[in-house]
């Protein structure tokens, strides 16, 4: 092994402050989104090909990225999501028997950009206090000026609809077309994981893009109807909200994940709000309060549901909440086998503590079909 | 449910004397139990033999016993204390848990009406015997290795026949793999598994087939009455299966293991602890996965209790395991609790690191001559370091910077192996240099793959170890004057000390060192906070790396450091670094009671020190803690970031002492007694000079540099002989010769193991009784705070020797002798604080064998027995807060206090277990005697004579 040097990068904040660093691997380049931080040590992988991460620069606060390398199969969807990559040690050597490839390789192959040698916990300190912004990484290092230009013109994430970028085209098919129960997933940024896990559990699956109309839903006959989890702020997302409001009219069951929760709030006529910094990691503490029991979550958004308004509707029941800060991370509809929630219980990255939500919602279909 | 307010007395056993396998570990769980039950209004009761504790300080619970640990003992306490309604026996290691077990059977909780927490017996008997635990995996569906048990000879070798070699043997309900063995061949099978069957108390051996080369995991759980689990902390062991955890280099968070893998490891850890039984506590659960693509994973053991694993996973991520399973026992549940670090959010989530850590444990073979040095399935380390880094490479360069065994790091510092055949030799049998060795094999230019294929280390780890090299061999290509900023920087990052790039550069570390000022390459301060900075924390752990910088709108640009420096005046104590033979938990129990004695008299307190077993390295005793390495370059950086009045150096033992020359040359303040009266009372010439002017007799003796000069001393000082190399700690190297040929055997294998060192050579005073004095000393006035007498005559090392506490025999004359001579040398020191002498008896004549102006291993000890704080005084006199005469000492003690010596000779078999002047021992008891009739006195007198006949 022979020394390598590093080109010199940086990350530019919206409000001009700068945090140095070099470029990974020989890449050049410029890349803009809304910055965030993920805290989970393990799942780099799915995080990075998560859709809902659709136009983030992701800082990891991990020491190190990269260690264990790719694995074709612990993708969460076909490429990488996020538009960055800002972290303090990348490993350009991995090793695990079962990988296909090297993560510098893979971001290659997806021509993401990624700086390492950042002191991140500089940059999560700096965003937890001032909030969430806009930023650009560039390897173009002298030319701050014309970066803060550039940067000047991105859109705001608040009102910024990102659903319909990541979103499937065409509807497709998931699982065996012999399972007991058939779902109608609305894809506002689908995660895969999610499909495995209604699969697994005897479903048969057809998703639908972020604006199909519910008759489209409807017409596949479905046992229940999904909402998925997604990028961006929830409140353009009018066909989402339209065709849930029809969903549920039915009575059918329903189930909402992340972005998926929020379109369900909404369709309700609760409110949505850009929070902070959002919550973005594996180890976020949720309390079911129909249990009395705790939950270990992986959690990623940076809108939620105003808590306020949740719990002064009459047929709303707030089932979730988030221990560290009280929001609301999982509701149900009173009067309808429909629930929602904030967190991913599809987890990947992430614990399994909250997999039994899946059982639920079979369940409900299961009772529903009868 | 809050907690149970039936519960308003709480006992808590600790894990008596230090052993190797339970060490120190237990009194950081102990004293936070104690503080977590008091801090909800119950009343503690506490059992522990070892008064080298912090835990068994009056102030740390309601009612102390320093009793052995019997079930007599339990009696005993329950009896005068009715009230107890529970007790806690996960905080004491498996001493405490077997106690607890043992009272069970006899029923002496039920009698008492006494109510176990925080574990279930049930639980310990599922786990402690290795054929019930099988059973119970296979019924919840956990894989484990192919095993079986045997309980005979007989079957043992049926079963051996079946799976064929290499086997592992382990012995059901013993300690740090007491009894456990790797059988490569099956020659060596009959004698281990003897041994194996023998050292169990049951008679039981689990026999499993070998997971060689299987990555090594262990996960630290919590769980609560509404069975809430979390996990702690994922430790991953960087030396795979066959190395016992307490002896492997573990790192945290685990660095190999995808999300997929480790949230499986995850479930099976919930699943296995809910299996076991009901129980609301800590546990600790060890895996092994297979380096395929399989990555099968299977359980190894689960202990349902507080562990050496759990004090390093509390300190590896700010979370402390046994304060919060101590408030679980008692009823809370972990979403009642808060996160005690960020004050803001819950005690129900799991940690997140922003950094690494390595934990490298420390081994004393060389006081275990003929020892089996070779690392194995049974613990042989006696302490262990932790480095924290923001890189696996800063953290383990920290950790080897921590060791205290003159390395400066790893590689360039010339003390390379550079041997082939020896560097395969020693990859083959993992020894106390591992860590060093594979950095030497990829200079040797040994490929990975051969490394990997003989250590079955994880590849990242040694890509890790060659990306390490590779950077030292580019530093090396520059000079002081063309190194780039860059390169320094990141070499800084990855952990190289300033010597080491002095090394690579060819210059001194002090032109590193303003080199590194120039280009402003500062060391900068980070926070543990358990949320990898996700929510502000109010915690005062930090540690050290480098930073590139940031740059503000407003063109301020700095490398951001999270210790914000506080205008109050503050002290900085030094703590003692790992333990070790000779220096263990007393100094640790010195330094804890510095910083609450600076902290009462309003200074703000500073401690460093990189220990993770310790109480002074929990984050709730100074104001500010730096964990690291107690390494000159990590604590003059922190001197100059903080600017504390002064540091203390005389209650860390060797470690912070030895430091005192540099910080006086660069102009810091020592604290108490000066650098210049330390220096003097270390070297033998000028303190002889001392001793000569106040007409105090000492044994006579030379110095000499070669086996030339020995022998010729010899002949002016008389046979028998002590020798032994000057500044060494707890009479390493020592020994007493009767004649030239032993005399010029010794020297020659000293001078060979520690060259250019003086070796001090005195008159032996044959058949002389020992004994010392500790006194505090404000440089005007002295107070002998105590005097012990040992039992053991002149020639076994203090710290081996029984001694009581006052002197059982020496007449009014022998102890006025004492006296006067501590009080004399103590003033002619300029002492200010502590100091210790020891002196032989003989004809009724007082000779000084040494004195030390620094906190002694028998303070602890003096303080326990006669119930006086007497660090706090002497660390009050050392801040010129107080003087001698200002305190009503008071000491308390119905007759005797015996210090009795414990060893940990079952971990080396082959070792010799006589005493000499080189200290063997790990750990120490106390035990009261009302006379000197008792029949335990007795004993040991007789072994006196024993001795004296010899």
């Amino acid at each position: 092994m022979k020394y390598q040097t590093r080109k010199k990068a940086l990350i530019l904040l919206a409000d001009g402050t700068i945090f140095h660093g070099k470029a990974v691997g020989g890449k050049e380049g410029t890349s803009f989104g809304e910055v965030c931080f993920n805290t989970g040590m393990t799942g780099y992988q799915e995080i990075f090909t998560d859709p809902s991460y659709f136009g983030q620069l992701m800082v990891t606060t991990n020491a190190h990225i990269g260690n264990y390398g790719i694995n074709n199969d612990e993708i969460e969807s076909d490429s990488i999501k996020i538009s960055g990559l800002i972290c303090r040690n990348f490993s350009y050597h991995y090793s695990r028997d079962l990988a296909d490839d090297s993560l510098e390789s893979f971001i290659n192959k997806n021509d993401l950009l990624a700086i390492s040698d950042v002191d991140t916990r500089a940059l999560v300190n700096y965003i937890r206090d001032n909030g969430a912004m806009n930023a650009v990484i560039s390897t173009d290092v002298d030319n701050i000026e014309g970066l803060k230009k550039q940067l000047a013109d991105i859109p705001d994430m608040n009102g910024l609809e990102l659903a319909s970028k990541v979103s499937t085209k065409e509807p497709y098919f998931f699982g065996d077309e012999n399972a007991s129960y058939k779902i109608s997933a609305l894809d506002i940024g689908i995660k895969k994981n999610i499909l495995r896990n209604l699969a697994e559990r005897d479903c048969y699956i057809k998703v639908f893009p972020f604006d199909a109309p519910f008759a489209d839903l409807k017409s596949f006959n479905p046992d229940g109807y999904f909402l998925s989890n997604g990028p961006g702020d929830p409140e353009p997302l009018t066909e989402a909200i339209e065709t849930t409001k029809e969903i549920l009219k039915t009575s059918s069951p329903l189930f909402g994940i992340c972005l998926g929760h929020q379109v369900l709030a909404l369709a309700n006529g609760i409110s949505t709000y850009k929070m902070h910094h959002g919550h973005r990691g594996i180890n976020h503490p949720v309390m079911n309060l129909l249990t009395g029991k705790g939950e270990i979550t992986s959690q990623n958004h940076g809108f939620a549901i105003n808590r306020e308004e949740a719990e002064a509707h009459e047929n709303v029941e707030i089932t979730h909440v988030h221990l560290n800060d009280h929001t609301a991370a999982g509701i149900r509809l009173k009067d309808k086998p429909v629930f929602s929630v904030q967190y991913h219980p599809e987890a990947s990255p992430g614990p399994h503590d909250a997999s039994y939500l899946f059982d639920q919602f079979v369940e409900n279909v299961k009772k529903a079909k009868k | 449910m809050p907690k149970n307010t039936a519960l308003k007395s709480i006992l808590i056993i600790g894990s008596g004397p230090i052993v190797i396998g339970q060490a120190c570990e237990f009194d950081y769980s102990g004293s936070q139990a104690l503080r977590s039950l008091r801090e909800d209004g119950i009343e503690t009761v506490l059992i522990n033999s070892n008064p080298a504790t912090i835990m068994t300080d009056p102030s740390m619970a309601d009612h102390i016993y320093l009793l052995p640990l019997t079930t007599k003992s339990i009696v005993q306490i329950l009896k005068e204390h009715p009230q107890i309604d529970a007790v806690l026996p996960t905080m004491g290691g498996q001493t405490a848990l077997n106690l607890a077990i043992e009272a069970d059977e006899k029923g002496i909780w039920k009698d008492f009406g006494v109510e176990l927490i925080g574990v279930d017996i049930d639980a310990i008997n599922v786990t402690e015997d290795r054929e019930k635990f099988r059973l119970l995996m296979d019924e919840i569906g956990v894989a484990m290795a192919p095993q079986a048990t045997a309980t005979s000879y007989l079957e043992g070798k049926e079963i051996a026949q079946e799976y064929g070699f290499p086997l592992v043997i382990r012995s059901s309900y013993t300690l740090g793999g007491a009894g456990a063995a790797i059988v490569y061949k099956e020659e060596d099978f009959d004698e281990l598994l003897r041994h194996g069957l023998e050292v169990s108390p049951i008679h039981e051996v689990m026999i499993d087939k070998a997971m060689m080369g299987w990555k090594e995991y262990e996960l630290e759980l919590l769980r609560d009455r509404n069975d809430n689990v979390v996990i702690i902390c994922a430790i991953e062991n960087m030396d795979p299966m066959g190395i016992h955890t307490g002896d492997s280099i573990t790192v945290a968070p685990a660095m190999t293991l995808s999300d997929r893998t480790y949230q499986r490891m995850r479930d099976m850890a919930i699943h296995m602890m809910r299996s076991i039984g009901d129980f609301a506590g800590g546990c600790n659960v060890q895996f092994a996965v297979s380096p395929d693509e399989k990555e099968d994973i299977i359980a190894i053991e689960i202990n349902p209790r507080v562990s050496r694993s759990s004090a390093l996973a509390s300190k590896a991520t700010g979370y402390p395991i046994a304060k919060i399973a101590s408030k679980l026992a008692i009823g809370y549940h972990l979403d009642e609790l808060e996160n005690q670090i960020t004050k803001s959010t819950s005690a129900l989530f799991e940690p997140t690191l922003d950094y690494v850590i390595v934990k490298i444990p420390r081994w004393n073979f060389d006081k275990f001559e003929g020892s089996d040095r070779t690392l194995g399935l049974q613990m042989k380390s006696v302490g262990e370091v932790m480095g924290i880094g923001r890189s696996f490479q800063e953290a383990l360069h920290k950790a080897t910077q921590s060791l205290e065994i003159k390395r400066n790091g790893l590689g360039a510092d010339g003390k390379s192996y550079t041997d082939y055949e020896q560097i395969l030799d020693k990859l083959k049998n993992a020894s106390w240099d591992r860590v060093f060795v594979i950095y030497d094999a990829i200079q040797m230019g040994i490929p990975l793959s051969r490394i990997h294929e003989i250590t079955k280390i994880d590849m990242w780890f040694l890509r890790q170890y060659e990306e390490l090299y590779a950077l030292e061999k580019e530093i090396s290509s520059f000079t002081l004057d063309t190194l780039p900023r860059e390169l320094l920087l990141e070499a800084k990052q990855k952990g190289y000390g300033d010597r080491q790039i002095a090394h690579m550069l060819k210059c001194l570390e002090s032109q590193v060192y303003k080199k590194r000022e120039e280009l402003n390459i500062q060391r900068v301060y980070k926070l543990v906070d358990t949320c990898a900075a996700e929510f502000a924390a109010q915690t005062p752990y930090y540690y050290s790396t480098f930073e590139n910088n940031m740059e503000l709108a407003d063109g301020a640009s700095y490398a951001e450091n999270d210790s914000v420096v506080t205008d109050k005046k503050k002290i900085i104590v030094l703590g003692s670094g790992p333990n070790r033979i000779g220096q263990g938990i007393e100094f640790d129990y010195c330094c804890v009671h510095g910083v609450l004695a600076a902290s009462e008299v309003g200074y703000e307190t500073i401690m460093i020190n990189c220990n993770p077993e310790t109480v002074s390295t929990d984050f709730d005793v100074a104001d500010k803690l730096y964990f690291e390495p107690v390494f000159w370059e990590h604590i003059y950086d922190i001197i100059r970031h903080e600017k504390p009045e002064g540091v203390i150096v005389q209650l860390g033992g060797q470690t912070a002492l030895k430091l005192a020359e540099k910080l006086e040359r660069y102009g810091v303040k020592i604290l108490g007694t000066s650098f210049e009266a330390l220096d003097l009372a270390e070297d033998r010439g000028s303190f002889s000079t001392i001793l000569k002017e106040l007409n105090i007799p000492y044994p006579e003796f030379g110095v000499a540099e070669t086996t030339e000069e020995a022998l010729a001393l010899a002949d002016t000082l008389d046979f028998p002989l002590l020798i032994r190399p000057s500044y060494v700690l707890g009479g390493q190297g020592m020994k007493i010769v009767i004649n030239k040929k032993e005399l010029e055997e010794h020297v020659v294998d000293l001078l060979r193991k520690i060259p250019n060192n003086k070796l001090l050579l005195d008159h032996y005073l044959d058949g002389a009784i020992e004994a010392e004095a500790d006194a505090i000393c404000d440089g005007e006035d002295v107070y002998i705070i105590g005097i012990m007498e040992h039992i053991e005559p002149c020639g076994i090392h203090s710290g081996d020797s029984n001694a009581t506490l006052p002197p059982f025999n020496l007449g009014e004359f022998v102890m006025q002798q004492i006296k006067d001579h501590t009080k004399k040398i103590a003033l002619a020191l300029n002492t200010v604080g502590l100091i210790n002498i020891q002196f032989a008896i003989k004809d009724d004549k007082v000779y000084i064998i040494e004195a030390n102006p620094r906190a002694s291993r028998t303070v602890p000890f003096i303080a326990k027995a006669y119930g006086e704080p007497y660090v706090n005084y002497a660390t009050k006199v050392m801040l010129g807060h107080s003087k001698v005469k200002d305190f009503d000492f008071k000491p308390h003690l119905d007759g005797y206090a015996i210090k009795q010596p414990v060893f940990s000779f079952n971990k080396f078999p082959n070792v010799n277990k006589q005493l000499g002047p080189e200290m063997k021992s790990t750990g120490e008891s106390i035990l009261f005697i009302d006379s000197l009739k008792d029949d335990q006195f007795y004993d040991l007198y007789s072994r006196r004579k024993m001795y004296l006949s010899k």
